[in-house]
């Protein structure tokens, strides 16, 4: 006892795809209140971590705790674990588009506290404040499915934010949005929950690592490969160029070719 | 989406693809009417699909053409009353017309009975039980797709959706209406989008074999596509909450509007079963 909470405890994790690896022995801890990035190429079992994180696939073997209680599908049976989960825990999918299924915008936003059967009056007070914060209450009548990539995005994050979960998940959260958007979104993770809540993030782009992240796992074909501050991640070139999260730009100076490591951002 | 400039001769399936997603972006538009002011649409959800499909009943199992006609004048009278567009209804008819027609025809000239008209270079026979049996069919069907269309076209589907669970309809068939209707409009966009990129890929007319190997290959993709698609929206639901049962907004209440409309409902599909007996 004494050492700080765990949020999140996976030991000997293997998950696989039919043929395809996707997880092979991950052990990782993560504790309450910290903001960690999951690093890694395309491929390299981001997502079907968080997945697992969310308890949204079981792995095939190992185990994996939520605040010490074991996340497996007899638990997930129970409705009051099941309900109490998915108030905690929030993920915003990649793709918004699978995560937007209601008429409108306002529906859909509203869709998880419904679902937590949250009261009705609380739902509405909920929704409008969620939509003002991320400044898309012009959207509210909106049909999801024809609204642009960013728009999309935002209310798909807007949908989990709306339930203040106490651990946010996020995959790859900038992708498809334009670079005002993208500071704007790192800006409210930064601030989100003035900083008390659990942020783990699903990224392979670099540039505001130091921003969203206390703490990094650098995954690689399904491996944890390491374990480290963002500063520390980010000086180690040689880390960063074997799991492929910088590549080596050619381009002219003068009459001449020459190249160095490059990534979205300038820390290397 | 539909009736783009230069589209290729031959590419059906895209045609086909493009006129669903029409379809399928007109019920969409179908749920901003439901919200709309009418008169059906400010009844109670559980009124309307108790009371619709009692009319659908009474229509099914009547024997008398005049009493489906005077189901279907109804269904009209109150799609008119409920402010929905004939733009949207119209279509509808024309597509149950078609293909209940194509079932319906030969039935006019195999059916055995009195002989009104032949046909001379077939040598067919339109008998009067034929012509019957086709009236009846196509009837009920008009009549049913226009009574379904008064409570979808009135009512957020959730509602409706909400409303089936009440009536004790198995949650894994509410769970399957609700996810397959939004995943219709996503798999349609994805297969629309596949042709749009094969099409900026493609110099020339292909052969008609080419096309059909292109069409048999990319049905496959689909396939896959939507198995994986259909899987992510499963997820994304559960992720937040979703245990199959439905929870909305709006809180279903009956008014004395709602208990008159019920009563009126119950009588005329009552009237029409016992006229139609």
């Amino acid at each position: 006892m004494g050492g700080p909470l765990m949020l999140f405890e996976l030991d000997g994790i293997y998950y696989r795809y039919q043929r395809q690896t996707a997880l092979t022995d991950l052990s990782l801890t993560i504790a309450e209140g910290t903001r960690v990035a999951l690093l890694g190429a395309n491929g390299s079992g981001k997502s079907t971590l968080l997945r697992i994180l969310d308890g949204l696939y079981f792995p095939d073997s190992g185990s994996v705790r939520f605040r010490g209680r074991e996340l497996t599908e007899q638990n997930f049976a129970d409705d009051a674990f099941a309900h109490e989960f998915r108030r905690q825990v929030g993920l915003v999918f990649q793709n918004p588009d699978v995560q937007l299924f209601n008429p409108t915008v306002f529906d859909e936003v509203a869709f998880g506290p419904l679902q937590l059967r949250l009261p009705r009056s609380e739902v509405r007070d909920r929704v409008g404040e969620i939509l003002d914060r991320l400044r898309i209450t012009h959207l509210k009548d909106r049909i999801p499915h024809r609204l642009s990539g960013g728009e999309k995005k935002r209310v798909a994050l807007a949908s989990v934010l709306v339930l203040d979960p106490a651990v946010l998940l996020l995959d790859e959260p900038t992708s498809a949005l334009d670079p005002r958007s993208q500071s704007q979104l790192i800006d409210l993770l930064v601030d989100w929950g003035g900083g008390a809540k659990s942020v783990i993030t699903a990224t392979h782009d670099l540039g505001d690592l130091e921003d969203i992240a206390d703490r990094c796992f650098v995954l690689d074909g399904g491996q944890l490969v390491a374990e480290a501050p963002p500063a520390d991640v980010l000086r180690d070139a040689d880390l960063l160029r074997r799991t492929n999260l910088v590549h080596a730009h050619r381009h002219r100076h003068g009459g001449e070719f020459h190249s160095h490591p490059h990534v979205h951002g300038d820390e290397v | 989406m539909s009736g783009r400039p230069g589209r290729r001769f031959g590419s059906f399936l895209q045609h086909t693809i493009e006129s669903l997603y029409d379809a399928t972006s007109r019920v969409m538009y179908a749920e901003s009417i439901s919200r709309d002011t009418g008169l059906l649409q400010s009844l109670d959800p559980r009124v309307k699909l108790a009371g619709l499909l009692a009319w659908i009943l009474a229509a099914a199992l009547s024997a008398k053409l005049w009493v489906i006609a005077a189901i279907l004048v109804l269904a009209v009278f109150l799609a008119g009353i409920s402010r929905l567009p004939l733009a949207l209804v119209a279509p509808v008819w024309v597509s149950a017309l078609t293909f209940t027609g194509a079932i319906a025809v030969p039935a006019i000239f195999l059916t055995p009975g009195s002989s009104l008209y032949h046909v001379p270079i077939v040598d067919w026979n339109v008998t009067r039980q034929g012509l019957t049996t086709a009236a009846y069919l196509i009837s009920r069907v008009e009549t049913s797709a226009t009574i379904v269309l008064l409570l979808v076209f009135t009512t957020p589907w959730t509602h409706v959706l909400k409303a089936l669970r009440i009536f004790r309809v198995p949650i894994v068939l509410v769970v399957v209406l609700g996810m397959s209707f939004r995943y219709i409009l996503l798999l349609l966009e994805t297969a629309s989008e596949m042709f749009e990129s094969r099409q900026s890929r493609t110099v020339g007319k292909l052969s008609g074999d080419d096309q059909r190997r292109l069409a048999v290959s990319s049905v496959g993709v689909l396939i896959t596509k939507a198995y994986q698609l259909s899987g992510e929206v499963f997820l994304a639901m559960h992720s937040r909450g979703f245990r199959g049962e439905v929870y909305v907004l709006h809180e279903f209440r009956m008014y004395r509007r709602d208990w008159t409309a019920l009563a009126l409902f119950g009588a005329l599909a009552g009237g029409a079963a016992w006229a139609g007996h």
